[in-house]
């Protein structure tokens, strides 16, 4: 187990090494952008002293290098400055924001994950079979359908000519959990439909990538049930690549996530971004990157470490 | 077995058909066999003869891309061509198992092997899991596994591929089964561990008085194993006989020719009295990127012309010090000397007229050659970039090197090496060394993936172009035969170590290093008592890895070798 902890140690510190590099990144390509913040904020009509003054305020005097110093070790502590348009502490925010997206993340997860794995599996036990069709066709009209135009089609059917669940997904700090899940339904469920293929089909591809591998015809020759053949030997040694396509979408499922927060008008991080980005909300667009891309890191460290949590050689040395 | 003889397995006209470019084939031609209760047959013959195809049709199964198309499969009066799928898998793991050629990879590498033996018990209900454990710690102890209390809660990569073999043929006998399919179950093992897996075998099936079908390529082998022998060539038998009787006397030329096949011997060739070796390997430690020491103090000369072969088992670090001759492993300590001058220690650092002296043929053709280049180019590209040549020369080049290994050029030109038999891959793989023009060639294994028939034609083509070219080999394997036919001198490897090293007639005549003797004394024989005689002489406890053991490092002989 010590090599393992090691790994992860390795891989943690690698991730921390590639988040300082992103961060500088972040900071230059905002510098990048042309415009003059100061400009922005203060309009046209600003006359050159208030323009100097306040430049001086927001430290844009100062060289690129100190301002990226101070805002790195404000980072650290997440504390991103405050917002130029709203002068509100950036982190307090988006905060919440990012809260809310976690949420529907997870809500998305939680149904998507295992049903593509179980799907996945099935349509292993039953390739080329109808069943096996079907699910191909479906999943993958559904991630090639935009997804904004499934949002729409699900709030069609299930918000205006069913009545089930609500189209807008706007939230109330005094809900309850099981309002929340009822509420936010459409915009998981449209989630749940783009994501689910890619896993289902990985999956799928892995169990029957190992079918022509010498034990599981062993296992075949042992008289062991179809079904038997394929979750018990053939899924334990498939979980690697299958974790991987699963922390991708996750991470999709955080970062991706801007058209659905819009069609449902659900107060997430992606909006958030998107109207920093129009308002030249440079802190906050700053932080949102950095929260992106701090996600993708563990989300892959996670699924690294999950691929090697799920190999007995690594497990358990010789 | 001169008791009643119950017929267990009748398979009558047996057809089995292979997809392959869309369309279905005849790849077993109408075969019958008759196995009786407790018996055990041979089935050999070349591969693509479709022994494992037959195999796994007495389970009833085709594996993916071949069909049951006509006869008729009884066993112990059941119809297994129109029974069910689910009466078939019914009786597989219960009345009828497997052992597979690799017990390494046919071993779930996520389960622990207790758990894989129980499986078969416990599916069909016959014992409880405690139960079934402890059965298989009984057949652990029976099959003289180490450590049978425990080593069944192990994961296969956990165990070594001898220990595993002998794990795999405790499983097949968790339901004790009637009969069990041994498919090559020792190719991929050491003589000396083989040994050990031939033993437990045979010692087992006769306790259980269980039938059996064991299918091989190697006669030395089944004439240890079988009552009687049935020979194969291309899905179709070519004859069947009790063993002594197909031994002493076969009937078919195709047999005889298969009998006959260690014949080829090369005449022994021996040092210059004074010269200087082409190729000298001094006193090399190497170890792979933070790994354990694989080589100790390797040294060895080999000269112009020659024929130096590095035998020892798996694992005794032959190929490492290929990897070293070849600068592709640089070693911690020591050198490599071509004509008494430093060689550069990494290939980066070595001149082209340096890297071409030293080339390589490898074991599987099939993975060395790129399947999707043309033949022309794949012997072209080291002549052109070598030699400099262009065009015309470099076709005339590729031309004069097909025809040196015997292929016609015209017809292999443009071919692409999946068209190509493992023989003819192989001679491409000799064509694209000899492109170079080396003066010595690593030989990895060369013959060992192909059938014996082929490989003589293999080395008898080295041989040949050794004779024309004065090439030096190094040739590296673990078959004592090929050795025989071929070495000049031989290099004995155990552990990363030289163990023994002089002129092969030498080698070949007492006395030895224990671990030589080893070695000598674990490559079957023909003879049918050949493994009863041998463990009469040495003792059940006294083969293969016990054996290796037991070789005391301070015996004068094993300490006087390297001096």
């Amino acid at each position: 187990m010590g090599d393992i902890l090691g790994l992860v140690a390795k891989r943690l510190g690698l991730g921390l090494i590639i988040l300082l590099v992103i961060s500088v990144i972040i900071f230059f390509m905002v510098e990048l952008l042309p415009g003059d913040i100061a400009q922005a904020v203060l309009g046209q009509g600003a006359t050159p002293e208030n323009l100097a003054a306040l430049r001086k305020e927001m430290g844009l005097d100062q060289p690129a290098v100190v301002r990226y110093l101070g805002w790195l070790k404000g980072a650290v502590v997440f504390d991103f400055g405050n917002s130029i348009v709203t002068g509100a502490s950036v982190s307090e925010t988006i905060g919440e924001r990012f809260a809310n997206t976690l949420f529907l993340a997870t809500y998305a997860a939680v149904i998507a994950v295992p049903v593509s794995i179980v799907l996945g599996v099935l349509v292993a036990l039953l390739r080329n079979s109808i069943f096996d069709r079907v699910a191909n066709v479906a999943t993958l009209t559904s991630i090639s359908s935009p997804e904004f135009f499934l949002g729409y089609i699900l709030i069609l059917y299930f918000a205006v000519n069913w009545g089930m669940f609500p189209a807008i997904a706007s939230l109330r700090a005094d809900m309850s959990f099981v309002d929340l899940l009822h509420r936010t339904f459409l915009p998981a469920l449209t989630l749940v439909l783009v994501v689910t293929a890619h896993m289902m089909r990985m999956t799928r591809a892995a169990i029957i990538n190992l079918l022509a591998s010498p034990y599981i015809e062993m296992a075949r020759l042992k008289g062991t049930p179809p079904w038997k053949v394929i979750v018990r030997h053939a899924l334990p040694n498939a979980w690697a690549p299958i974790i991987n396509v699963v922390a991708l979408n996750l991470a999709y499922l955080i970062t991706g996530v801007v058209l659905v927060e819009v069609v449902f008008v659900y107060p997430g991080i992606g909006q958030a971004l998107v109207d920093a980005v129009s308002k030249r909300d440079f802190p906050v667009v700053q932080a949102c990157c950095l929260i992106f891309a701090a996600t993708f890191i563990l989300l892959n460290l996670a699924a690294d470490v999950g691929a090697i949590l799920t190999n007995p050689r690594l497990r358990h040395p010789k | 077995m001169t008791k009643k003889k119950e017929v267990l397995l009748k398979i009558r006209d047996l057809k089995i058909q292979g997809y392959s470019d869309e369309t279905w084939i005849d790849i077993i031609k109408g075969v019958d066999l008759t196995l009786h209760r407790g018996e055990v047959m041979g089935l050999i013959g070349e591969s693509g003869a479709g022994k494992s195809t037959i195999g796994a049709a007495c389970m009833g199964y085709a594996r993916d891309g071949t069909r049951i198309s006509e006869g008729s499969i009884e066993f112990d009066g059941m119809e297994l061509t129109t029974a069910s799928e689910s009466e078939r898998r019914a009786l597989r793991g219960s009345r009828i198992a497997y052992v597979a050629q690799s017990a390494a990879a046919s071993f779930n590498p996520a389960h622990k092997i207790i758990d894989q033996h129980t499986e078969a018990p416990l599916q069909y209900r016959l014992k409880k899991r405690l139960e079934a454990q402890e059965d298989a710690m009984d057949l652990y102890e029976r099959l003289r596994l180490p450590n049978p209390q425990e080593i069944g809660f192990r994961y296969p990569h956990q165990v070594s591929g001898g220990q595993l073999q002998r794990a795999m043929t405790a499983m097949a006998m968790a339901c004790r089964p009637d009969l069990i399919i041994f498919d090559e179950p020792t190719t991929a093992l050491d003589v000396t561990t083989q040994i050990e897996v031939l033993a437990a075998i045979r010692d087992i099936v006769e306790q259980f008085n269980t039938a059996a079908i064991y299918i091989t390529h190697d006669l030395a082998v089944v004439a240890q194993m079988a009552d009687t022998i049935k020979v194969l060539l291309k899905g179709e038998e070519v004859e069947e006989a009790s063993t002594k009787e197909m031994l002493d006397n076969p009937k078919e030329d195709y047999t005889k020719s298969l009998w006959a096949v260690r014949s080829f011997e090369s005449p022994q060739r021996y040092r210059p009295k004074d010269g200087v070796p082409l190729i000298s390997v001094r006193n090399v430690d190497a170890a792979y990127t933070g790994g354990e020491k694989v080589l100790d103090d390797v040294s060895f000369d080999i000269y112009e012309g020659m024929t130096v072969a590095v035998v020892g088992e798996s694992g005794s670090g032959k190929s490492t010090t290929a990897r070293v001759i070849t600068g592709l492993l640089p070693p911690m300590k020591g050198e490599v000397l071509f004509k008494g001058k430093p060689f550069p220690a990494s290939y980066r650092d070595r001149t082209k007229d340096q890297l071409r002296q030293c080339q390589m043929i490898y074991q599987m053709a099939d993975t060395a050659l790129n399947p999707k280049v043309r033949i022309s180019e794949i012997i072209g590209r080291p002549a052109a970039f070598y030699s400099g040549l262009k065009g015309v020369a470099l076709k005339n080049r590729v031309d004069e090197l097909l025809d040196l290994i015997e292929l016609e050029p015209s017809q292999y030109y443009n071919r692409y090496p999946p068209e190509l038999s493992g023989g003819q891959k192989q001679r491409i793989g000799i064509a694209r060394a000899l492109a170079a023009e080396p003066t010595f060639i690593v030989c990895d294994e060369v013959t060992s993936a192909l059938d014996q028939l082929v490989a003589e034609g293999i080395l008898r083509l080295l041989d040949r172009l050794q004779n024309e070219m004065n090439l030096a080999y190094m040739f590296i394997t673990h078959d004592l035969a090929t050795v025989r036919s071929i070495a000049d001198e031989v290099v004995v490897m155990q552990h990363g170590k030289v163990v023994e090293q002089g002129p092969k007639d030498e080698m070949f005549k007492p006395p030895h290093h224990p671990y030589t003797d080893l070695l000598l004394s674990s490559v079957p024989e023909m003879d049918p008592n050949w493994l009863t005689t041998l463990l009469e002489e040495r003792g059940v406890d006294n083969v293969g890895d016990a054996a290796s053991a037991r070789i005391d490092p301070n015996d004068p002989k094993v300490t006087g070798a390297n001096a």
